[in-house]
């Protein structure tokens, strides 16, 4: 009882933070159709950013977690304008390559600013500690965490499906032209929801930094994570997103807690099979032919 | 019947220029770099598993993040044979060769049903697992530490290994010339001109009557056999395998050098093995890190402002040189 | 005594959900038959083209070609027993040339396609075989172009030389003539009159010029099931089909082109 109850809290808030880093994914990807290799590595930039805010110019959390978001953000507009531009037009292994180019030249900068060793961040006094759930503790800062993702998750699902910019949002997806030709300002809309999931994806970083340590290689060490939960989700919403990450998140919990030797094959075993059956995601309709 | 053009797909098994030029600048770097000879023996096996790869990206149409499974296998199992007491080398690689062929026919129906990002997913996915279930069996792969004392007995009974790599460059390039002759053929061959169909349209090609499946293992399993063999030069030439040769890593090396050089023509990894390889060398000496910083900003511009990698901008400056010529 | 007709579908169904988009459809062709399938937009014709060619599973039905009961076959086998398909929106190898285009489909049906080791170049039988196709549909100027750079008139062409190689015995066209300027339809029609005399050809066609020039059988689907099938005057003269397809003025207008006709 006591190990499923740590499976599950852990798992969740595990799942959770990897979600709102797929979330950023999901949304670049669905709609400006670029699949982005380097995402794992503004979620980075995220994480090193607040490092150095708290750390090195002693900035209290509560401010320093907002302005390293928006910072990357604002850095998000820039790459787009720069070279993801260039991609929407280009074949998926033109944009696989790109971004793994970017990732490349990312893994590199970071090691050569903060060097090579693990850098955890950690949590303000206000969040350390444990909680004292009943049937099982656990530490503030993941409840913290946990509740963070779950009230932005909440927020976006709220406004991509129950809001006008939303339903606006999906129809550019569908349609990019006749969005266009509708009044939509496309460039715009899409640097904006650029800027949202690099946004998104700094802070799940920054969530994730004491949990899961910054180092150089971050961006390529959970980007198979965040590609799972992407890949599974297929071209599904919020919803699936969440379901997903879950998912994940508790196997890869449960997976080293009950097996520490092989425990971390199984996302991977999982994710081998789940794809092979259902290519185009967990939640979409199995392709027919006769 | 009219002649084909020479640029027609029907006519890659003959030779160009370029093709010839760079054999024998391959083996007359034997004689005028003798001190570079481990450097150049590590770049022909790696053209050896780029060309390999070329058959499954630039033909097929394969997006594979997992081509390091097929390297490492035949690495590992020549390093297994050797250990075991067979230690001809030519048999080991071609046993390694076939170990890797066999296990890409055996997991080719089941990935080839994916195309795009989930293929790529899933690539990727099989060759972390392969790397961490590698690093776990530490006692038949050696671990961290790797496979050493790993000996081969002379090539065809008369050269023997370990004199400054000059065996094992030799050796690597009569390797790399059959398999660039055996590559030649069968991709302008009928087989191959129905893979580049495959590779363009394969929803067509099934209403063609081409079941498309078959194809592609086959292709997927001939570069897994080719991929196998560098492999097994690999440890035949370090007398050494380690970890690395099932690395992510690896894997994203082999894409790379493919695109630098120019996907789907074979001579772009006779370019892009080699300017990679010798670039990665160099920077490496700076920092560990350095080589992505010029390896990266390189492969963007390739792909965005070059078409067809280092040897299609090259085709293309001399092209429009040309047509600038009064 | 009666021959085993070369297409005979029975009851052919499809559901997406709760759209009924195929009911109940029931067409036979004889060898050497020239039917056209006419209908509104949205009746469902590209669909029983998909049904037909197996990209689509029926829901319920059957489908023989030749007396032989495919129903439960894929795509690729049922190209391969004869039952070939042209695409409304060209669907073509696009940086490889027109030669190479229907050398793929020459080498797929003659069954080479597994031929690893000998050049594609000295399969004389191939080439000679492609080439007759490229002088056949008169495409030698843009032989050795690549397909996605040519005419679009000449890429129509390019499938139909494609849909020969494959050695149909039922030819599917959907809507060969869509896109083509009036200017390059000569070469389309000439390319129709010469098909082989005993295949049998079902075309999808909106073009009624093409259809009374070249169909001896017209079948009319509306909203998934086929309301008649006959010999072109009567069926296009039912007043049903004019109602439905025409609608009241084309109706008009086409009593006021029969009596010039």
């Amino acid at each position: 009882m006591s190990a499923a109850a740590f499976i599950i809290l852990y798992g969740l808030s595990y799942g959770l933070v990897l979600c709102l880093i797929a979330l950023g994914l999901v949304i670049t990807m669905g709609l400006m159709r670029v699949i982005n290799l380097a995402h794992g590595a503004f979620a980075a930039l995220g994480g090193y950013l607040a490092i150095t805010l708290i750390q090195r110019a002693a900035i209290p959390y509560a401010v320093a977690v907002p302005v390293a978001v928006l910072s990357v953000a604002a850095f998000g507009v820039l790459a787009e304008r720069l070279v993801y531009r260039r991609l929407y037009a280009r074949s998926q292994l033109d944009q696989v390559l790109v971004t793994i180019g970017l990732n490349l030249v990312a893994v590199a900068l970071l090691s050569m600013l903060f060097g090579p060793n693990l850098i955890p961040l950690e949590p303000p006094p206000a969040l350390r500690g444990n909680l004292d759930l009943g049937f099982r503790e656990i530490e503030v800062y993941r409840a913290f965490a946990a509740g963070v993702c779950l009230a932005v998750i909440a927020a976006l699902w709220w406004v991509f499906e129950r809001t006008s910019t939303g339903a606006r949002l999906r129809a550019a997806v569908d349609n990019q032209g006749m969005a266009q030709a509708m009044g939509l300002n496309v460039p715009v809309l899409f640097s904006a929801t650029f800027a949202l999931g690099c946004g998104l994806a700094a802070l799940g970083g920054i969530l994730a930094a004491p949990m899961l340590p910054m180092e150089p290689m971050w961006p390529l060490k959970y980007l198979v994570l965040v590609l799972v939960v992407v890949a599974l989700a297929g071209h599904a919403r919020v919803a699936a997103s969440v379901a997903v990450a879950v998912l994940v998140g508790i196997v890869e919990t449960g997976g080293r807690y009950l097996f520490p030797q092989y425990g971390g094959f199984v996302i991977y075993l999982l994710l081998i099979v789940l794809m092979v059956m259902w290519p185009n995601g967990l939640l979409a309709p199995r392709v027919e032919r006769a | 019947m009219t002649a084909l053009p020479a640029n027609s797909i029907l006519s890659r098994h003959r030779w160009n220029a370029g093709e010839l030029v760079w054999l024998v600048c391959a083996l007359g770097c034997f004689f005028t770099f003798p001190e570079y000879l481990a450097l150049g023996t590590a770049v022909l096996v790696m053209v050896l598993l780029v060309l390999s790869y070329d058959l499954l990206l630039g033909f097929s149409g394969v997006l594979s993040l997992g081509h390091a499974v097929y390297f490492g296998l035949g690495a590992f199992t020549a390093g297994w044979l050797s250990l075991a007491g067979w230690k001809d080398p030519v048999l080991d690689a071609l046993l390694a060769a076939a170990a890797s062929g066999l296990a890409a026919a055996l997991l080719g129906p089941f990935l080839l049903r994916l195309t795009g990002l989930p293929l790529l997913m899933v690539t990727l996915a099989l060759c972390v697992l392969v790397f961490e279930a590698a690093h776990l069996a530490t006692p038949i792969t050696g671990g961290d530490d790797g496979l050493s004392g790993v000996q081969f007995a002379p090539v065809l009974g008369l050269f023997d290994w370990g004199l400054g790599g000059r065996t094992s460059y030799l050796y690597s390039l009569a390797w790399l010339t059959l398999v660039y002759v055996l590559l030649k053929r069968v991709v302008a061959s009928p087989f191959g001109v129905i893979l580049q169909g495959i590779r363009e349209n394969p929803k067509r090609m099934r209403l063609m009557g081409n079941r498309v499946l078959p194809h592609l293992t086959i292709s997927y399993s001939i570069g897994g056999a080719l991929a196998g063999l560098a492999g097994a030069l690999f440890t035949e030439a370090n007398a050494f395998v380690g970890l690395g040769v099932l690395s992510l890593e690896t894997s994203i090396d082999v894409l790379v050098m493919l695109v630098l050089g120019g996907v789907g023509t074979l001579s772009g990894a006779l370019i892009g093995a080699p300017v990679y390889m010798v670039l990665k060398h160099f920077a490496s000496q700076w920092s560990p890190f350095y080589w992505m910083l010029v390896i990266g900003p390189l492969l963007i511009a390739v792909v965005l402002f070059g078409r067809g990698g280092l040897l299609g901008s090259a085709r293309t400056i001399v092209a429009r040189w040309r047509r600038a010529q009064p | 005594m009666s021959q085993t007709p070369a297409l005979e579908a029975r009851g052919l169904s499809k559901k997406f959900g709760a759209l009924h988009v195929t009911r109940d459809v029931s067409l036979t062709l004889a060898a050497g038959a020239r039917t056209a399938l006419i209908g509104p937009n949205g009746a469902g014709k590209t669909t029983l083209i998909n049904l037909l060619t197996g990209v689509l599973r029926a829901d319920a039905g059957e489908l023989r070609l030749l007396g032989e009961d495919l129903t439960r076959t894929d795509s690729a086998l049922r190209t391969r027993k004869g039952l070939v398909r042209t695409f409304q929106i060209s669907s073509l190898f696009t940086p490889l040339s027109v030669f190479e285009n229907i050398f793929v489909a020459v080498a797929q049906a003659a069954g080479r396609a597994f031929s690893i080791w000998r050049p594609a170049a000295r399969e004389r039988q191939l080439l000679e075989r492609t080439e007759a196709l490229v002088v056949q549909l008169k495409l030698q100027a843009d032989m050795h172009r690549a397909v996605g750079e040519i005419a679009y008139g000449r890429q129509r062409l390019v499938e139909i030389a494609i849909a020969l190689a494959l050695d149909p015995k039922v030819l599917l066209l959907d809507e060969p003539a869509a896109g083509i300027p009036s200017t390059e339809l000569d070469l389309l029609h000439s390319a129709m009159h010469g098909l082989p005399e005993d295949i049998a050809v079902l075309m999808i066609e909106h073009d009624m010029h093409m259809v009374r020039s070249f169909a001896s059988q017209v079948a009319v689907l509306v909203d998934g099931s086929l309301l008649m099938c006959g010999e072109p005057r009567a069926v296009m003269s039912h007043p049903q089909v004019q109602a439905v397809y025409l609608g009241t003025s084309g109706q008009q207008r086409f009593e006021r082109r029969l009596a010039h006709a």
